[in-house]
């Protein structure tokens, strides 16, 4: 692996190496010296032209966990801001000697085009055996965001699986996932890891949110969330809906956030229809309400808190996997 | 090799730990990975059936120290092992590996023993002590002594993880790292 760009080209191999790997990171996060001297002279930019709180602040903890030093550069306050391009930013990186980029980015392919465009080839100053800088995809438009759905399968194996299932996938595990999957990288990049580690995917949403070309994905698609929680799913994970999206207008997507609720919400009612061993996860920022009930939020069952800690371990895998050994 | 038998070897080093440390409750006896594991666990036992006051249980782990290593970037990625001790703040801590060549393993594992925890004493035991320095490391108790030189290599093999016990000296193609 040299670069970690989408979870579509992940072989099954080396997703369950990043999810062992992050099981270990995970115990060394229970110590009370978390530090690891690993990745000590490298540096890592985390590059963030969109906002985003928990994202960089989890790649930045798995960053420093792993004593790399870390520079935070977001666009707003810097020269991006004044109209620099995407491909001068990155030179400039280039020539301060970043081993590794995170990019996070509005625009879908932002991170696929640092990987791929020649820009980022390692400086010179550190000889021509450098073997480039590896990109990380922290999230590209409406794309992909390898990460969360890195997260999010380690959460299910640690869960469903086994604390200790080490080289496993999630074979055979019932997955839902609910809500806007129209705009959401989250949704896309799951879908696929999930059916590479052997997952079984629903897609529940209404039908403005889906996708045109959603029926060619790896995925079951259903207009109606109580039909598919009837098959007893594993695990169910709502989205985020965006209030913008509701009411009124031409540009709406959905009628009112009343009726979304009423269809699509997870409430204690459908809660109640889990199996007892089921999980609910949400990738965050929830909007307590409406795709998601406080009840079912603060479950027992929901499994929300643990995805960021589970976060910065999956992290602090991926950093080491791409930066540790030589190329 | 023939003629060596690593279980009496072992158990021979296990006298000399017991007549060195009179306090067999602090013992706490650490495995590194991959072949310091089953030899910490064969080396456990021993004391076991010569101190029936050690409890082996309660006195075993292992130690990963890749992300400790100093040659990472030289070498392709290597996989994170499992690190499992139980309580070693004031313990003594016995190191087990099969084969001590230039220390660094040791030097890396002493690193990740004391983000861990603060020992009293540590100590090193090795199976094959191949008497090559590079750092100022040496074992406390060695099994086997077996000076070899540089383009050579020692490797062990161990019924748990190779399906039988033996140690073949080789040409090496380059040295090893243990």
């Amino acid at each position: 692996m040299q670069h970690l760009l989408s979870t579509a080209e992940l072989s099954r191999a080396d997703a369950i190496d990043i999810l062992d790997t992050a099981a270990q990171m995970a115990a060394t996060q229970e110590r009370e010296i978390k530090k690891l001297p690993t990745l000590r002279g490298r540096t890592v930019v985390n590059l963030f032209f969109e906002d985003s709180t928990r994202t960089r602040i989890s790649f930045e903890t798995a960053a420093k966990r792993l004593s790399a030093d870390v520079i935070n550069f977001s666009a707003k306050g810097s020269s991006a801001s004044k109209g620099e391009s995407l491909k001068d930013t990155a030179l400039t990186l280039n020539a301060m000697g970043a081993d590794a980029v995170v990019v996070r980015s509005a625009a879908s392919g932002a991170a696929h085009q640092l990987a791929h465009s020649g820009w980022l080839t390692g400086s010179s100053f550190y000889g021509s055996d450098h073997p480039g800088v590896a990109i990380l995809n922290a999230g590209d438009g409406t794309h992909q965001h390898p990460t969360q759905a890195l997260l999010d399968a380690y959460t299910m194996r640690r869960h469903l699986v086994g604390p200790d299932a080490l080289g496993q996938g999630l074979d055979g595990l019932k997955v839902a996932i609910v809500g806007d999957v129209l705009h959401s990288r989250v949704a896309r990049s799951n879908v696929w890891l999930l059916k590479t580690l052997g997952a079984d995917v629903t897609l529940v949403a209404p039908p403005t949110l889906l996708p045109v070309g959603a029926e060619t994905w790896p995925a079951k698609l259903s207009y109606d969330l109580d039909a598919t929680l009837a098959a007893k799913p594993d695990a169910v994970m709502m989205l985020r809906v965006q209030r913008e999206r509701m009411g009124g207008g031409s540009s709406a997507f959905l009628p009112s956030a009343q009726e979304y609720t009423r269809l699509y919400g997870l409430d204690r009612k459908r809660l109640e229809v889990l199996p007892k061993h089921g999980i609910v996860l949400h990738p965050g920022p929830m909007n307590r309400g409406l795709e998601i009930s406080a009840e079912a939020a603060d479950s027992p069952q929901s499994v929300i808190v643990e995805q960021v800690a589970n976060g910065v371990a999956v992290r602090m895998a991926a950093l080491y996997l791409l930066l540790a050994g030589k190329e | 090799m023939e003629n060596i038998d690593i279980n009496q070897a072992i158990s021979l080093m296990a006298a000399e730990i017991l007549a060195a440390t009179p306090q067999v409750n602090d013992i706490v006896i650490l495995g590194i990975p991959k072949r310091g594991v089953p030899l910490a666990s064969r080396l456990a036992a021993s004391l076991h059936a010569k101190a029936p006051g050690f409890n082996p249980g309660e006195a075993i782990g292992q130690l990963d120290i890749t992300m400790y290593r100093d040659d990472l970037n030289r070498q392709p990625t290597r996989a994170v092992g499992k690190t499992e001790t139980p309580k070693i703040d004031g313990k003594t801590v016995i190191l087990v590996d099969d084969v001590l060549a230039s220390g660094r393993t040791v030097r890396a594992a002493l690193d990740a023993l004391y983000d861990l925890g603060r020992p009293a004493v540590v100590r090193l035991a090795v199976l094959v002590d191949r008497e090559v320095r590079e750092l100022p490391i040496a074992a406390d108790f060695v099994a086997i002594a077996l000076p070899t030189p540089d383009n050579q290599r020692v490797s062990v093999r161990l019924v748990e993880t190779d399906g039988s016990d033996d140690i073949i000296i080789s040409p090496a193609a380059q040295a090893t790292s243990g």
